[in-house]
């Protein structure tokens, strides 16, 4: 079983939501990275995402943007990103998965990328300008190396929309809880429990929501509802906040996330 | 004379395209977000029913008369032609079209698709504020809400367009991330059209972007090459030998080519080679950069070797852009197009001598393509003809060149 398979099935057995917290690697500096993953997992992320950096990342709002700009501009690319979490898998047992853009990989080369990800210790890929019917060949590479291959929906997908993710996801589905872009936001979109019930009709995959998840409200809100949430621009906002301390920023945040048990 | 009309796409053989999955041969494609997919197939579904639809055309076609200014003429430049010393030399007037650009064409067929869909809010991105301007235009003829996204740094070189865009109604919204230029202009529109992806039809202002936007693109602008060939037919009784045209997304340049596909006719695509191909600083997608995804398709980029979208370079804001429309991509890849580039200091010069012999100030992309058909003229026999897309008039680029001319 994929180290992902076994975290859903360890957390659906204890009940509890699986919380993946998004860093962006080079981010607020080159090699702080994976310190800031080892302090996550040890702090309730029971998975990492972590994001290789691209120059347009036109389903990001204002804060991975920014992120993205730092390190880039310290030098992150996808060779570093892939010593990153390999320094990383070294500190950890976690899932980890790569969040990027699809020319990055494409440039590096979809199965040189797959291999090398795998031989980095990563599990997963998450790529937001990829849809199933453009993703055959990425798909492929994937399943080669055994990395999950996850797919979005949206509050604005089609019901066929819907089933072709669910078709060609791997891993768990990206329920994306609002109509916009990454961003921390203060209230949960009315339309998500709804779309949560209808993709549960396509699939058994573990059902994943991101997209302004900032808050334990926000968490306590989808328990037992979803399988896991993804806090990203609301943690990458608190280690703007003080940037020379990013490890103690990471744990605060995410010991506050989850609601007492 | 032909009258305008979105007709179907060229038929037979290869240039029977985009496939049904917006694919030009390797090019093109959808790759956007999840959020962004329903809209884009609505898109696609309501393209596909306005081309069969009379009434749509006729709205379109008297638009285009009435509205636009179409037909433009062609134009036989004897002072241009005896300068390069060889063909002859004539120009395609889209610098008449209302607006001052070819890209009204393009903004008029998106918004009545818009108004047939239902979106009553618009937007757009600009590079050098023509496009923008054309937008702001046809919705302010028909009462529609647009927001225009410009880089801040192009807001500066292009103010009149800002200025324009704002008195026609428009909201212009500053962009301040990564080069603040075209290129970002059009993330903040794609992450606008995210967020309000219900609301709102994006006007993407070449023929970039994910199927079916550049078929789209293409098709509301080959109403340029359609009138073209039959003009060229009535005043000169042939075809050109060769059509040349700028290119920075493309549009212009598949508006007057594709109506010339299945036709004995060289088709020319002229690249901003900024300060020079070897100095970093230019915005020639094809002839210096390689495939790769941006803006939701697959074509050639400018991008370094870790798939990281590049800075570029042009004198003219709307050639400075990264990408390129797939279908030009493809075109290069089947040789039935050639694309070749030419420097800002080239540009600037066939500017100047357009200006001078001809009484006709082109825009800096504009004169691009005369720039190359200049000596390519010279090196062609006089009964030979050069067909050049003068795509647009140069009026919003009087500051640069003041600038760049030490004036």
């Amino acid at each position: 079983m994929s180290r992902i398979a076994a975290m859903f099935a360890r957390l659906r057995a204890e009940r509890q939501l699986a919380i993946i917290a998004y860093l962006t690697a080079g981010y607020p500096r080159l090699d702080v990275t994976p310190s800031l993953v080892e302090a996550a997992a040890r702090s309730g992320a029971d998975a990492i995402e972590l994001g290789i950096p691209f120059s347009d990342p036109l389903a990001d709002g204002r804060t991975i943007q920014a992120a993205s700009q730092v390190a880039l501009q310290a030098g992150m690319t996808v060779a570093r990103a892939l010593q990153t979490a390999t320094s990383a898998r070294t500190r950890t047992d976690v899932p980890l998965l790569f969040m990027t853009y699809l020319n990055p990989i494409l440039a590096f080369g979809l199965e040189r990328f797959c291999r090398a990800a795998s031989d980095a210790g990563v599990d997963g890929l998450i790529v937001p300008d990829l849809p199933p019917g453009e993703s055959a060949d990425l798909r492929r590479a994937a399943d080669a190396c055994q990395i999950d291959l996850v797919f979005f929906v949206a509050p604005t997908s089609t019901e066929a929309g819907i089933d072709e993710a669910c078709q060609a996801a791997t891993g768990f589905i990206y329920c994306i809880a609002v109509t916009g872009v990454t961003g921390a936001r203060a209230e949960l979109d009315p339309g998500l429990l709804p779309l949560i019930e209808t993709v549960r009709r396509h699939t058994s995959l573990p059902l994943v929501v991101g997209f302004g998840i900032s808050r334990p409200e926000h968490v306590a809100a989808l328990q037992g509802k979803a399988d896991g949430v993804i806090v990203a621009s609301a943690l990458l906002d608190a280690i703007a906040r003080s940037p020379d301390d990013p490890a103690s920023r990471v744990r605060e945040f995410l010991t506050g996330l989850r609601p007492p048990a | 004379m032909s009258t305008p009309h979105p007709g179907p796409p060229p038929q037979g053989g290869r240039d029977n395209l985009p496939d049904a999955r917006g694919r030009y041969g390797r090019y093109g494609g959808k790759f956007i977000p999840e959020t962004l997919m329903a809209a884009v197939e609505e898109l696609t579904a309501a393209f596909e029913a306005a081309q069969h639809d009379d009434g749509f055309r006729r709205e379109f076609d008297e638009l285009s008369r009435t509205f636009s200014g179409r037909p433009t003429p062609v134009y036989r430049a004897d002072r241009l032609s005896a300068q390069a010393g060889g063909a002859r030399i004539w120009l395609k007037r889209e610098d008449l079209c209302h607006t001052g650009a070819h890209k009204i064409n393009n903004a008029l067929g998106q918004v009545l698709l818009a108004r047939r869909m239902g979106k009553l809010r618009i937007i757009a991105e600009t590079g050098a504020g023509q496009h923008g301007v054309a937008v702001a235009t046809v919705c302010a003829k028909f009462g529609l809400t647009c927001e225009v996204y410009m880089g801040v740094e192009d807001m500066t070189r292009q103010a009149i367009n800002v200025y324009k865009m704002r008195l026609l109604g428009a909201t212009v919204t500053p962009v301040e991330t990564g080069s603040k230029t075209l290129k970002d202009a059009t993330n903040e529109a794609i992450r606008d059209w995210v967020t309000n992806v219900r609301s709102t039809h994006y006007v993407i202002g070449s023929a970039v972007g994910p199927h079916p936007y550049p078929v789209m693109v293409r098709e509301f602008q080959s109403v340029i090459g359609r009138e073209a060939r039959a003009q060229m037919l009535v005043e000169t009784g042939r075809l050109p030998t060769v059509v040349v045209a700028c290119v920075g997304g493309g549009s212009n340049a598949i508006g007057i080519f594709a109506p010339f596909y299945d036709d004995p006719v060289r088709l020319i695509g002229v690249e901003a080679a900024g300060r020079g191909l070897n100095s970093g600083a230019h915005a020639a997608s094809i002839v210096g950069g390689r495939p790769g995804v941006l803006h939701g398709s697959f074509s050639y980029l400018l991008q370094d070797d870790d798939g990281q979208v590049v800075a570029t370079h042009s004198i003219s804001a709307g050639l400075d852009y990264p990408g390129v429309g797939p279908e030009h991509a493809f075109l290069h890849d089947a040789h039935r197009a050639e694309y070749v580039s030419v420097t800002d200091e080239q540009a600037l010069a066939a500017f100047h001598q357009t200006s001078r012999l001809e009484g006709i100030i082109p825009a800096l992309e504009s004169s691009h393509a005369i720039a190359y058909a200049m000596p390519l003229a010279g090196a062609l026999a006089a009964e030979e003809i050069v067909l050049v897309n003068l795509s647009g008039r140069g009026d919003k680029d009087l500051d640069i060149v003041r600038q760049a001319s030490g004036g």
